[in-house]
């Protein structure tokens, strides 16, 4: 018989029984859904009462382009939005910065200033419409601009729910758009944090991602406990800033990945809700239930998908989202079958999006709350789950805690070397992949020649240039001056700085500037490289 | 043989150039790697600094040809055009004869599995 080990490193029997649940109180582990510990989901009719949001991540080109795509998504039944920026505007870059040659436009959508994110949601009543912002050094500026629209359509501030990715921790671990050093990119969080909490409450002003560490090469069980240590950092940070954990918690919302095995993806989330409620309640003593629930985002990865016949992605994308419905994600989001070669089409935006409803209106597994709650297997393996991850948590104190680990760089070097435990398995056949390395004849196909790549139009570039100097030449120059120079100032002090930057963006600062005028006092972070 | 992997550009996605930098070195391989957001200009002082015989670009954001130019332009201007430069990341099919043209030396587009890869420093193609 052949073994099976899951990517957490959990050995699975061919047959699980009662003997597997003995001794546990199942009543403890489980509750009800909607009841602490939360195991079975965070609501008690889950999606019977209501299906889970569907947000495509989106964004190319100019905000004018990016602005029809979204419209797009929503006339076929797209419910909320996630916003993809380039790489410049990620990192605090103007689109005229020398170093951003090559990049406007190109990952997501260019915004230079307030008028690009006008651009952007114009038409798009941000008073209805739930949008993500997937930013993160540059999480303060980009909301402050975010909020500063919303007041421009005159949308109520209870009203206005927006999500800035804003996880800066994770940054440092996985996806690089790290601008500051350690503490005071921690401050930017925090502030966000503080300010939305107090203004927008309904905004979600921190959205932990453990997605972005797994892609980069971590195990399951580690995505989940660097997850959590990600949020206990950031919570135990607003609390020091003396505010009350329930004035924020239940604010605090998750982003993972959820690829590869279904019932392994299914225990992880099933144990991270129990493990995080736990922590709120017991370790930080929050009261309103609503601060224990681990609220999530579940993204399909793209990792799991390949290039070779790259329609295969389409039936990945389908087990995929039956995973994340199995598991309770609030909101889902899919990869699309032409990820790894280009910027989505519209066609295979389409196709992912269809394949959520498909899972959701004709599949059957929206129908029942927790439909794998008391399997034997899948109750075993929620335990056994629970108890790696909490390993991964003593794992991360031994490196010094999540802040400190992301500082040296030990927590970077451990998911770089996990990434390279993966490959040499797959380059093994001990983790197969179909039309990979198995049933793929005597090498893997070549790259598909026929995938329609998206078309970048040079004139991309060249249009938001024109756009930037346009808004350069009309602004006002001495109130621009004044607001950076206020900006500078603050930052050099204790204070908040959403006030100062929600003022500087509304001069029409650029966000070039804006991250300036912030390096000049923080300085840059230095990567400590490891492998 | 000695290798400098780097990630010239904004992009900051890195398990690619970390798995083959690991993947390289178990073949004993002696490698450099400099971390994100190198410039163009620094991984070339970098190569002649380290002396080494490949530069590996990995690039996923798309911008690899403008990149790979760059660093072969400075390489070729500093005399150090013996030093071969390769590629890897999200290169479309269209975009390998691309940077063939321009003179790097080998591509590695995605899905370019792994022991190929580790082949390609080892089969004295690239010594």
């Amino acid at each position: 018989m052949r073994d099976v080990i899951l990517h957490a490193g959990i050995p699975v029997k061919p047959v699980y029984g009662p003997e597997d649940l003995a001794g546990r109180d199942v009543e403890r582990d489980l509750g009800r859904p909607g009841e602490y510990p939360f195991t079975r989901g965070i609501h008690p009719g889950m999606y019977r009462d209501r299906l889970w949001t569907m947000r495509q991540y989106i964004g190319f080109g100019t905000p004018a382009e990016t602005n029809a795509r979204f419209k797009y998504l929503m006339a076929h039944g797209q419910d909320a939005l996630n916003v993809a920026f380039d790489l410049p505007t990620q990192l605090g870059l103007d689109s005229d910065d020398p170093r951003a040659e090559g990049e406007v436009g190109r990952v997501g959508m260019a915004i230079d200033t307030l008028a690009d994110m006008e651009e952007a949601f114009a038409g798009i009543p941000l008073d209805r419409v739930s949008v993500s912002l997937t930013i993160n050094g540059m999480a303060a500026p980009i909301t402050a601009m975010y909020y500063a629209v919303a007041e421009r359509q005159g949308a109520a501030r209870d009203r206005v729910v927006t999500t800035p990715q804003n996880d800066i921790l994770k940054e440092f671990i996985a996806r690089g758009t790290w601008i500051y050093p350690v503490e005071p990119s921690l401050r930017l969080v925090g502030d966000l944090i503080a300010y939305s909490a107090r203004r927008y409450p309904r905004s979600n002003p921190v959205s932990v991602c453990g997605y972005h560490i797994r892609e980069a090469g971590c195990t399951t069980a580690q995505e989940m406990a660097y997850g959590l240590a990600i949020a206990a950092a950031y919570i135990e940070m607003m609390v020091a800033r003396g505010m009350d954990v329930d004035d924020f918690a239940p604010r605090v919302s998750f982003n993972f990945t959820c690829w590869g095995k279904i019932f392994e993806e299914v225990a992880k989330f099933r144990a991270g809700r129990r493990l995080y409620a736990r922590m709120l309640r017991e370790r930080f003593g929050a009261r309103n239930p609503r601060s224990w629930m681990f609220r999530t985002l579940i993204g399909g990865g793209g990792s799991a998908f390949t290039v070779q016949e790259p329609e295969n992605n389409i039936v990945r994308g389908a087990y995929i989202a039956l995973a994340a419905a199995l598991s309770g994600a609030q909101t889902m989001a899919l990869p699309t079958y032409d990820e790894a070669y280009t910027i989505p089409s519209a066609k295979a935006q389409l196709i992912a999006l269809r394949t959520m409803q498909i899972c959701a209106e004709e599949s059957g597994a929206a129908d029942t709350v927790d439909p794998l709650g008391g399997s034997y297997f899948v109750e075993a393996l929620t335990n056994e789950m629970e108890a790696r991850i909490l390993e991964e948590l003593a794992a991360v104190e031994r490196m010094g805690g999540i802040v400190e680990a992301v500082r040296t760089g030990a927590v970077q070097a451990e998911v770089a070397r996990q990434a390279y435990r993966f490959e040499l398995q797959v380059a093994s056949g001990a983790i197969p992949k179909v039309a990979v390395n198995c049933h793929a004849g005597d090498r893997p196909a070549e790259a598909d020649r026929e995938v329609v790549l998206h078309g970048f139009d040079p004139a991309v570039a060249a249009t938001q240039l024109a756009k930037l100097a346009r808004v350069r030449r009309e602004r006002d120059g001495t109130a621009v001056d004044a607001a950076l120079g206020r900006l500078r100032d603050e930052a050099r002090g204790p204070g908040n700085l959403m006030e100062p930057l929600v003022e500087a963006v509304k001069t029409y600062a650029t966000l070039g500037e804006i991250c300036q005028a912030m390096k000049d006092v923080f300085g840059e972070h230095k990567e400590p490289v490891k492998f | 043989m000695k290798v400098l992997v780097a990630k010239p550009g904004l992009d900051g996605h890195d398990r690619g150039a970390k798995v083959v930098a690991q993947a390289l070195r178990d073949a004993g391989v002696e490698v450099v790697y400099t971390g994100l957001k190198r410039t163009p200009e620094e991984i070339v002082s970098e190569a002649i600094q380290e002396d080494v015989d490949v530069v590996g670009l990995s690039v996923l954001s798309g911008a690899h040809v403008p990149l790979a130019r760059r660093v072969l332009e400075g390489l070729r201007a500093r005399g150090a055009d013996d030093v071969r430069v390769v590629v890897g990341g999200i290169v479309p099919p269209a975009d390998v004869d691309a940077l063939r043209a321009i003179g790097v030396a080998r591509v590695f587009p995605m899905g370019t599995p792994l022991p190929d890869i580790v082949k390609a420093f080892q089969g004295g193609e690239l010594a």
